[in-house]
């Protein structure tokens, strides 16, 4: 054996003796990197699948050309745009209803489709033959299949009627898509002789004629490389997934700094020993990291699987928010990469290394003769919380900047770290504070013991006390964050779903009969039709709403600002009214014009109000519903809302359905709508829960390792008191009224703290994530919760420790006297 | 000429360019012993003109083919193809738009001594992007087209050649008023011992000028070209596995055709067409032409026989054909070899060799 | 063997600088035995550390076997004092973690010199055959402190060090020890320099040197 191995062995025979400490360490360094692995596994899966749908549509991989003011372009330009040397592939693409679910359809070229652009393993695996054949095919993943209830060789049959070709599940398609030849495509779509855009084959060619020749200004370049809109959408969801899992990290991270700061006080001597031995200080710290990297390593590979597992948990529900926030599909299995594991193993030796630095820097520095002195800890206790406090200064002032000068996203989740962080460091100078005055104010020779004990411990509990200031306020902040969104949501909804049945006709044929039934109804009080239509603005599509001129929208319909004479005026044309977010990405206010691109030319009106459009990724300006049929001639109108007597729309909704056949989708009643946007709610926020709760548990594990490794450095502390008197019994009742008081103190610093930091997400983050602002909602009984939760975890945590030091042996605390320590 | 090259090349389009699997491919090959529905090559339907330069949608497969032999001021070598394949998916295709369910592949070469450089296209019919129209006469796919320039003259000629890839482009103008050549019996080219034949016929008297660009560098360049057209449904005999074809421009004026169809054992099939300055084409006697590999090129592990002797004792010929680039390889979704030959013995002359099935 | 040359050091203390040690001259043979007696706060330790290498003098210079300690760098000092010096302490630093065997070899191990023979031979001298798989908590102190002078001499130092080494042992147990390390230094032939403030035990070794106030005498 080497030298080296030989002060290895020494260094981790350590660890023998003191198991506790290693599980610890081991346990700080797994939570730390499981919960990192698992948000990053999370990540690269959605943005595998973003990448894959891109692909397949043609997106950020693939350079396109684009209509340039509308929706599609005539498919004469596809042979002209190839015949001047553009190497484009058409594409047709539209959304279909079938059954319950809504799904793209998209249209392909599969001759003249770029190679590695198009769904390409899809179309790998399909004979052209029988793509190409008399009954064609429509490729589909499997899942998407499955969710549609038909396997291979089935005909689906849209909505409105139209037969699609066999469907033949090929793996590894995109979800939530459905691909057939370009023709068939633009018939089930209803878009004959017009392609929605082209792809270009990144293959080099030969020479182009310059595309205002062949297309005129019908067709804008997209560049390959170009972020998508789901990549762009979603960002500020992968961050605070990020935030989340970095959050998670670095109480872990907590968790490991107090293991090995105790690891190596305890091991001081023995350093000291070993240096007197002849091994020198540089030696010493390259064996001490490489033993941490070596505990990082076995505790890295246990976080990594232990994040895959939590990845595999929490996908579902990612996927679940995914789609109710931005309608983006990820697959809910897991498929991962070795660079995957190997970035959580680099994330932990990392954070292991950085737990340790200040560790390491002291033996590098160690006095080889300084002895074991008392420490005279008043002073340096008085150091450490001077230093706590500049950093948390210095912590809050960069909130502050980032607050006042930032823009971004990014700079929204600097406040709130600036301002968590800041509030963790002060976390030990208030408590400290607190004891002190505590121990001013207390006669009893015990309970002053108690005090003045309890701020002895402090520099010890202090970090996991911080870890669980940190959960604490996260929970609270995002779950007032939710729970705001969901009052207002709800609140939102209530004015949005004014008609009291929804009726969606399969045709607009369909549709006007159903009108003209539904006015015939004696109990009918309104009908409300509506419309929609895509346009393009400002490089993005934007939705289309018609409304109708009726005391239902005049009266219910919540806008957040408007001008006096709207609704008049959005009856005539000249006024439209633009969503929040909508506004906000395009700088719209009350009052500017807009110009809207429309078939029979330009529409330009003025913005008459602003609404709230929660849970919309798509921007959406509303219009009168007549004015919009005349302008968009194409748009479909088939929806109706129905303003009935809540008491006769059962009855209605029986008539309608014998009457049409209109069912499931195409007929609702406002309570089931409001469920249905309800539910869908909950499961877009459940991931947020499940985070949550994963923070909570780290911290108290954090608080639980704490106190395992204080209990036994505290013995001495302990044993003259137990010495004179005081039950084993008594000392531990103490100990766990102090952690539970401790817990307390923490607990209600961390509420307004919460507070804090569900403001800066309404106000800040969400602001800049999705594009809508909340009123802020408290609701207390949650925050009781909360607290109660808080101790029961510290109660838990500190169970273990104090039932042992209730039962110690009575000759180990002997050995205290014997010992020289 | 090719039948085996573009049935094989047309398989490949729809087999291996878009990854069907292997099973497939087998049952494609099968059909091509069978005219399966689509029309049938008969003998003694006279070829009529123009209309028999357009496309015949009705039959399974259909090309164009062009090469040239060139040279430029300083007296370098150049050869050039141009191609055209159609072939229809289904019988009795009358499909408009996307409906439609031919498919067209084009095939584009410069050979020098120094270099070979190739491209292919692929194109839907029905749309625009690639076809044929009879007259004027104008084949295309994408941006190569071979189009009649305008002129008074009753004939084919004259063309204008365009193709242009990534690294190569050529514009050629070609001429020449001489009458369309019926190959094989009045244009009834048979291809085996048994029924297997195509429509089949050549213009192979066209003078040609223009310029040929590589690596961006432009070269002015002339000489002569031979066009092909032939059409079938069921070209093949099964057991025979592909084909070693040569066109030659000889110093007398004389044109020649000929091909050897390979058969597994050995007993290949051969047929050949001796066309006189005058223009009138002879059918060779099988039996008269005796084809010996001289010279063999290793390509991505084939052996092929890029030199040959060749002698025709009814004609007094007996020559020794050579590349000018003996790695003319072809290495589109379906690989073959074509490229420039030269000529030397009792005769002089250029043309072209094109090996397929190896 | 060593060699102290006009050795001086002083620390700074709020109240001015303290001088410890002024110019002192010390040699030690191989095989001798040297024992160094003074008051508390004469320098004894002092002059121990700058001879172990563990502190830098102010001026003079520690020559061992020919180098001179005070010029060799940190790691230098660390590798000499691995190969060539052992040390015990009053407090006897054995690994808590490690068994007496373990602790025993602890030193020779990282210096690459284990001598089993040797080894062999302190076991049986120290008289600890049979304590070798205990933990040191489970022996008595004697037992602890020759279980370190075992160490320090299982690298076969050229000079073994002790600082009090009996400090923290009752008096028949201590002349055992010191007595016992008097003869183990004699047969490996290193040279023994020990601080004590107690004369008995001075006495049992083959030289004495008092120490007052930063001189010998």
């Amino acid at each position: 054996m080497t030298p080296t191995l030989w002060v290895m062995k020494v260094l981790l025979s350590h660890w023998r003796r003191h198991p506790m400490q290693l599980a610890t360490l081991l346990v700080g360094l797994m939570a730390a990197t499981a919960l990192w692995s698992g948000v990053q596994a999370i990540n690269t899966q959605a943005r595998l699948s973003y990448d894959r749908a891109a692909a397949a549509f043609g997106g950020g991989t693939t350079a396109m050309l684009v209509p340039a003011r509308e929706t599609s372009v005539p498919e004469g330009l596809f042979a002209r745009l190839r015949r001047a040397g553009w190497p484009v592939s058409p594409l047709v693409e539209g959304r279909v209803r079938i059954g319950e679910q809504q799904v793209r359809l998209i249209g392909i070229e599969p001759i003249s489709l770029p190679r590695g652009a198009g769904p390409a393993p899809a179309i790998a695996q399909t004979a052209l033959q029988e793509f190409f054949a008399a009954d064609g095919e429509t490729l589909v993943a499997p899942e998407t299949a499955r969710l549609l209830g038909a396997g291979a060789g089935a005909r689906l049959v849209t909505e409105t009627g139209t037969r699609l070709p066999l469907l033949k599940p090929v793996a590894d398609l995109v979800p939530g898509l459905l691909v057939t030849d370009i023709g068939w495509a633009q018939r089930i779509l209803k878009k004959p002789d017009r392609i929605s855009r082209f792809l270009l084959d990144p293959a080099p060619g030969g020479a182009r004629r310059p595309l205002e020749e062949v297309a005129g200004d019908s067709l804008r370049f997209v560049a390959a490389g170009a972020e998508t809109d789901l990549q762009r959408l979603t960002a500020s969801f992968h961050l605070n997934l990020t935030a989340f899992g970095l959050l998670s990290f670095l109480v872990g991270l907590f968790i490991v700094h107090s293991a090995i700061g105790l690891a190596f006080e305890q091991r001081l001597p023995m350093l000291r020993t070993l240096r007197a031995c002849g091994v020198s200080a540089r030696g010493l710290v390259g064996v001490l990291a490489a033993e941490l990297v070596l505990l990082a390593l076995a505790a890295g590979l246990a976080g990594v699987a232990c994040g895959y597992l939590i990845a595999a948990a929490l996908l579902p529900d990612v996927a679940a928010s995914l789609r109710g926030l931005y309608g983006a599909s990820v697959p809910g299995e897991l498929a991962l990469s070795p660079q995957w594991w190997l970035a959580g193993l680099a994330m932990s030796i990392a954070g292991a290394l950085v737990a340790a630095a200040q560790a390491l820097v002291k033996v590098l520095r160690l006095p080889l003769l300084a002895s074991a002195q008392p420490q005279a800890w008043q002073r340096a206790q008085q150091r450490w919380l001077t230093g706590q406090a500049g950093l948390a200064l210095v912590a809050l002032a960069a909130a502050a900047a980032a607050f006042v000068f930032g823009t971004s996203l990014v700079a929204g989740f600097a406040v709130l770290a600036g301002i968590m962080l800041g509030a963790a460091l002060t976390l030990p100078v208030i408590i400290s504070v607190v004891l002190r005055a505590g121990e001013r104010m207390t006669r009893g020779p015990l309970a002053r013991w108690a005090w003045a004990d309890s701020r002895q411990q402090l520099p010890g509990l202090s970090l996991a006390m911080m870890a669980l200031l940190l959960a604490l306020s996260v929970n609270v902040g995002v779950g007032t964050m939710v729970g705001s969104f969901s009052a207002t949501f709800l609140h939102w909804l209530d004015g949005r779903l004014a008609a009291d049945v929804y009726v969606a006709a399969k045709d607009d044929g369909q549709g006007a009969e159903i009108a003209a039934w539904l006015r015939r109804r004696p109990e009918v009080a309104a009908v409300l039709p509506s419309a929609r239509a895509e346009i393009q603005l400002g490089g993005e599509t934007i939705e289309l709403l018609g409304v109708a001129d009726h005391a239902t929208y005049r009266d219910l319909w919540p806008l957040l600002e408007k001008s006096d004479t709207v609704w008049d005026r959005l009856r005539d044309g000249d006024a439209v009214l633009v969503s929040e977010q909508l506004g906000r990405r395009l700088g719209l206010r009350l009052g500017d014009t807009i110009r809207i691109p429309a078939p029979g030319g330009d529409w330009t009106a003025v913005v008459g109000g602003l609404y709230a459009d929660y849970g919309n990724p798509r921007g959406q300006i509303a219009v009168n519903v007549d004015q919009l049929s005349r302008r968009f001639p194409d748009a479909s109108r088939t929806r109706f809302g129905v303003r009935v007597a809540p008491a006769d729309a059962p009855a209605l909704m029986a008539a309608l359905e014998s009457t049409f056949g209109l069912g499931g989708r195409n007929l609702a009643d406002q309570a089931t709508v409001k469920a249905e946007s309800h539910r869908v709610f909950n499961q877009t926020f459940a991931v947020t829960a499940a985070l949550n709760a994963f923070t909570l548990a780290v911290a108290a594990v954090a608080l639980l390792t704490s106190l395992l490794t204080l209990a036994q450095s505290r013995l001495p502390q302990l044993a003259p008191l137990w010495a004179m008197g005081i039950t084993r019994g008594r000392l531990a009742a103490l100990e766990l009224c102090k952690t539970l008081a401790l817990t307390l103190g923490t607990a209600l610093l961390a509420l307004p703290l919460g507070l804090v930091v569900a403001w800066c997400l309404i106000e800040v983050v969400n602001v800049k994530a999705f594009g809508w602002r909340l009123p802020l909602a408290v609701f207390p009984a949650e925050l009781v919760r909360l607290l109660g939760v808080a101790m029961l975890a510290a109660f838990l945590a500190a169970l273990l420790p104090v039932l042992k030091l209730a039962r110690i042996p009575p000759v180990t605390l002997l050995k205290i006297f014997a010992d020289e320590r | 000429m090719s039948l085996r090259t573009t049935l094989s090349l047309l398989a490949a389009m729809l087999l291996a360019a878009l990854a069907v699997a292997p099973a497939r491919a087998q049952g494609f090959a099968g059909l091509g012993t069978d005219a399966g529905g689509f029309a049938e090559v008969v003998r003694g339907r006279p070829l009529t003109f123009p209309a028999d330069h357009g496309a015949h949608p009705q039959f399974r497969i259909e090309w164009w083919y062009l090469t040239a032999n060139l040279v430029d001021a300083q007296g370098a070598r150049y050869g050039v193809q141009w191609t055209l394949f159609r072939q229809a998916t289904v019988p009795a295709d009358r499909g408009e738009g996307w409906d439609n369910r031919q498919i067209w592949m084009g095939h584009a070469a410069v050979t020098s001594a120094a270099t070979h450089r190739f491209a292919e296209r692929f194109a839907r019919g029905g749309v625009g992007q690639a076809g044929v129209e009879a007259s004027p006469f104008a084949a295309f796919i994408d941006d190569w087209q071979m189009r009649r320039a305008p002129s008074e003259a009753p004939t084919l000629a004259p063309l204008q050649l365009t193709a242009s890839a990534a690294d190569f482009s050529y514009a050629l103008r070609l001429t020449g008023d001489a009458r369309p050549v019926p190959q094989g019996d009045a244009g009834f080219s048979r291809k085996s011992e048994r029924d297997q034949a195509s429509y089949y016929y050549s213009q192979p008297d066209l003078s040609v000028s223009g310029s040929v660009t590589i690596d961006g560098k432009a070269i002015d360049v002339t000489g002569q070209a031979w066009f092909d057209h032939e059409w079938s449904s069921q070209p093949l005999a099964s057991d025979q596995t592909g084909w070693d074809w040569f066109s030659m421009h000889l110093e007398s004026g004389d044109k020649l055709m000929l091909f050897r169809l390979r058969h597994a054992d050995g007993a290949h099939f051969f047929a050949g067409t001796w066309i006189g300055r005058d223009g009138r084409a002879q059918p060779l006697d099988p039996g008269d032409i005796v084809l010996t590999p001289t010279a063999t090129t290793l390509i991505a592990g084939r052996e092929l026989p890029t030199g040959w002797q060749l002698a025709i004792a009814s004609r007094g010929l007996s020559v020794a054909v050579a590349p000018l680039n003996p790695l003319s390889w072809m290495d589109t979704r379906f690989k073959y070899w074509e490229g420039p030959i030269s000529v030397s013995g009792s005769q002089r002359g250029v043309g072209y060799l094109e090996l397929t099935g190896y | 063997m060593l060699k102290v040359t006009r050795l001086s050091k002083s620390y700074a203390l709020p109240q001015g600088r303290l001088s410890v040690l002024r110019a002192v001259d010390l040699a030690v043979e191989a095989g001798e035995s040297v024992a160094l007696t003074g008051e508390s706060g004469s320098g004894k330790s002092t002059l121990l550390h700058l001879v172990a290498g563990l502190d830098e003098p102010d001026g003079g210079e520690v020559a061992l076997d020919g180098a001179v300690v005070s010029n060799l760098s940190e790691s230098g000092r660390a590798r000499l004092r691995r190969d060539r010096v052992g040390l015990v302490f009053q407090q006897f630093n054995l690994i808590p973690s490690l068994k007496v065997g373990d602790n025993l070899a602890f030193q020779a191990n990282i210096a690459g010199r284990f001598d089993a023979a040797w080894y062999d031979e302190l076991v049986e001298r120290l008289g600890l055959t049979g304590l070798l798989d205990r933990y040191p908590e489970q022996i008595s102190g004697g037992q602890q402190q020759r279980v370190a002078i075992g160490r320090a001499l299982a690298v076969k130092p050229a000079l073994l060090l002790a600082d009090e080494p009996t400090g923290n042992l009752d008096e028949a147990t201590a002349d055992g020890v010191v007595a016992l390390m008097h003869e183990l230094v004699k047969r490996s032939g290193c040279g023994l320099l020990m601080v004590t403030h107690s004369l008995r035990l001075a006495g049992l070794l083959d030289r004495r040197l008092h120490l007052t106030a930063g001189q010998l005498s």
